[in-house]
């Protein structure tokens, strides 16, 4: 005799039970991971974002002779330690430039060291309460105040906070790109083409497939090693620069690439094969004027995210010496520069405090950079995509 | 067996023995196109065809048919080496085509296949304009290179092919967005624009509708005046209707080979009688 509806009920109600438990659980995963992405955000931004002002004062600067020799001379006593040495240091340049300025007195709104910049957000300072007391006296006849800080974008690292700034490993970080992206996407590509459509399916390919899935799990570390032993240590490339960086990077981007590319390939409908085989075309043929079109927004969207990998990277660039103080924005590639996150990981261990709102300020370019680089391999995908 | 490959004209043969060309239709062309002798295929260790024996002649159209499987596609495949693209395939005997081995050595087989042009079971238009689509194989193989010669021979192609009238005004348009039974009379075009010998269709209308299968049928009829058509047709009444020949394929072997009139009305073999009668299929 078979069960009634409420004896099957009953049965069931348990099983019921377990899957509303299970989606409860997922639920709560998500949530959880929901809430450490707007903690992580709202962290960076809160510490990041006054890192893109910064104080400036005005005061009275003597263009005098003495200032020429002694740049300290330049402003009272009073001021002196309030004003950014750095900026200081640049006057008898600037009265070598401008002749005219020597013996004039002018108002100039300067750079602030970076203890009264702190002092003016509100955080901890090793300036004195008399010094203090004209910061305040200089706030309250407004003649100091947070600016945009441009010398963040446009100059190169400093010991100094207040001059330090993203530019040199901004710039490092694009040539760094271009020699991966140069390097990795050719071999990437064809390597990916080769094994794909021209390969025969034998033991000797299936190892190959099989240590190319493996690289793209390799620490990143490994791959510093490698560029070091080989490329400086055999090769003579020149240590820390953009060109050993980005050799390193490309052999970290080959295995991501070269999936990506046979992925796309393989996506590809043997029937578009079928149909360029079938009016004559070579197989070198079948690939270029065919597959490859078909293929390319899945081969640039899986290169992007290997490039966005790529730039976060730093294990490997600490290897090859890419993790250095580069004040001077970098102008070859074989000259030393430095990286954006190899910048925030010398700045994270600075001990000034006002060096904490510069690494989390260049966290969140990188970021920003990221999430664009990211996005737009997304909206590649999504505008090129094919139903078959 | 010692093979002579030779230019003669042959002549309606007859004869019943299942594997030897079995022909009587004297109404139609008797010029050899491809001569097919002991022809044997392996996938791996399965043999897919066993010694099959056919003489093509120009300008018909020949249906092969058969139950799945039977080895009808994997037969129309060797024709123009299609099968060279799978691997582990075995092949013996002897394709012949205008007095050469299709399968030697020295045979290019791009040059085959721009003699031997092929139309798919499911419309596969590149993702190309029309123009394209027709344009690409001619350009390619530097039949053409003037713009207007192109536009020609785009022209004609799709007029031979039936679409002309229908596509004229958007030939900058994709192929893919024209209807199943239209995207398939474009990959007709797309065969015969670099002016082949033989055509080779495998089910050219099997993932079509009655009305664009009638099309493509009355489109064979007319195609045959230029080129040889070999079609695998899954339909009986397709092959009766459009085939001048016919050839009956079961588990890898040519059954019968006949024309189609003699096949449909009085078959020399009990399984081909068999299966036109529908008792198995």
């Amino acid at each position: 005799m078979s069960q009634s509806f409420d004896e099957i009920s009953a049965q069931l109600r348990r099983r019921h039970r377990k899957s509303a438990r299970l989606k409860w659980v997922s639920m709560g995963a998500l949530g959880l991971a929901g809430l450490f992405l707007v903690l992580f955000f709202a962290d960076m931004l809160v510490k990041g974002l006054p890192a893109f002002q910064q104080t400036q004062i005005q005061v009275q600067v003597d263009y005098s002779e003495r200032a020429a020799e002694l740049p300290l001379a330049a402003v009272q006593e009073d001021v002196r330690p309030l004003v950014s040495r750095g900026y200081l240091r640049l006057i008898p340049g600037r009265m070598e430039d401008n002749p005219e300025l020597l013996g004039t007195k002018r108002m100039e709104w300067v750079l602030a060291d970076a203890e009264v910049d702190q002092y003016l957000k509100g955080h901890y300072t090793r300036l004195h309460d008399k010094e203090k007391a004209v910061v305040d006296e200089l706030k309250a006849e407004g003649r100091a105040e947070l600016r945009f800080n441009t010398t963040f974008f446009t100059s190169g690292d400093s010991k100094m906070p207040e001059l330090a700034g993203i530019a040199s490993a901004a710039m490092g970080t694009v040539m760094t790109l271009l020699v991966t992206l140069a390097v990795a996407f050719p071999i990437g590509v064809m390597t990916a083409v080769y094994l794909e459509e021209f390969a025969p399916d034998n033991r000797f390919t299936q190892l190959i497939e099989i240590n190319i899935n493996n690289l793209a799990a390799i620490p990143s570390i490994l791959f510093g090693l490698l560029g070091l032993a080989i490329f400086i240590n055999f090769f003579g490339v020149p240590r820390s620069s953009p060109l050993v960086g980005g050799l390193t990077l490309a052999l970290m981007t080959l295995p991501v690439i070269i999936i990506a590319t046979r992925t796309a390939l393989r996506s590809v409908p043997d029937a578009i094969r079928h149909a360029a085989f079938g009016v004559g075309c070579s197989r070198w043929q079948v690939v270029r004027d065919h597959v490859l079109p078909l293929a390319l927004p899945g081969i640039m969207t899986g290169s992007i995210i290997g490039l966005a990998q790529a730039m976060g990277e730093t294990a490997p660039l600490i290897i090859v010496g890419m993790v250095a103080f580069i004040p001077d924005v970098t102008a070859s590639f074989s000259d030393a520069a430095t990286v954006l996150p190899a910048q925030i990981f010398t700045w994270a261990g600075e001990p000034e405090r006002a060096f904490i709102e510069k690494t989390s300020g260049g966290i969140l370019v990188l970021l920003a950079v990221l999430i664009t680089l990211n996005a737009t391999a997304v909206v590649l995908r999504k505008k090129f995509e094919r139903r078959w | 067996m010692n093979i002579q490959i030779s230019e003669r004209k042959m002549g309606p043969m007859s004869g019943h023995s299942a594997g030897e060309p079995v022909v009587r239709n004297d109404n139609a062309n008797h010029e050899l196109s491809v001569r097919v002798r002991d022809l044997n295929l392996w996938y791996g260790q399965n043999q897919a065809l066993k010694n099959i024996n056919v003489d093509v002649f120009q300008k018909n159209v020949t249906a092969l048919i058969g139950p799945s499987g039977c080895g009808k596609s994997t037969f129309l495949r060797c024709l123009n080496r299609m099968n060279d693209l799978i691997p582990n395939v075995r092949l013996e005997g002897l394709i012949s085509m205008d007095g050469r081995d299709v399968n030697e050595a020295r045979m290019d087989e791009v040059a085959l296949r721009r003699r031997v042009g092929m139309v798919f079971q499911k419309p596969n238009p590149f993702p190309k304009s029309i123009y394209d689509n027709v344009a690409y194989a001619p350009r390619m193989h530097d039949l053409v290179s003037r713009k207007a010669d192109v536009d020609e021979l785009v022209e004609r192609a799709l007029r031979d092919a039936g679409l002309w009238e229908e596509v004229k005004d958007k030939l900058q348009e994709p192929g893919t967005s024209l209807s199943g039974g239209q995207q398939q009379r474009l990959c007709i075009a797309r065969a015969i624009a670099v002016q082949p010998e033989v055509i080779l269709m495998d089910e050219p209308t099997s993932a079509l509708d009655p009305i664009s299968t009638a099309t493509i049928e009355d489109l064979m009829d007319k195609l045959k005046q230029q080129f040889t058509i070999i079609t695998v047709t899954h339909n009986m009444q397709q092959a009766a209707r459009v085939a001048d020949y016919t050839a009956f394929f079961h588990l890898g072997e040519l059954i019968e080979y006949n024309d189609t009139q003699t096949m449909f009305s009085n078959p020399a073999t009990k399984k081909a009688e068999d299966y036109i009668t529908g008792r198995y299929g």
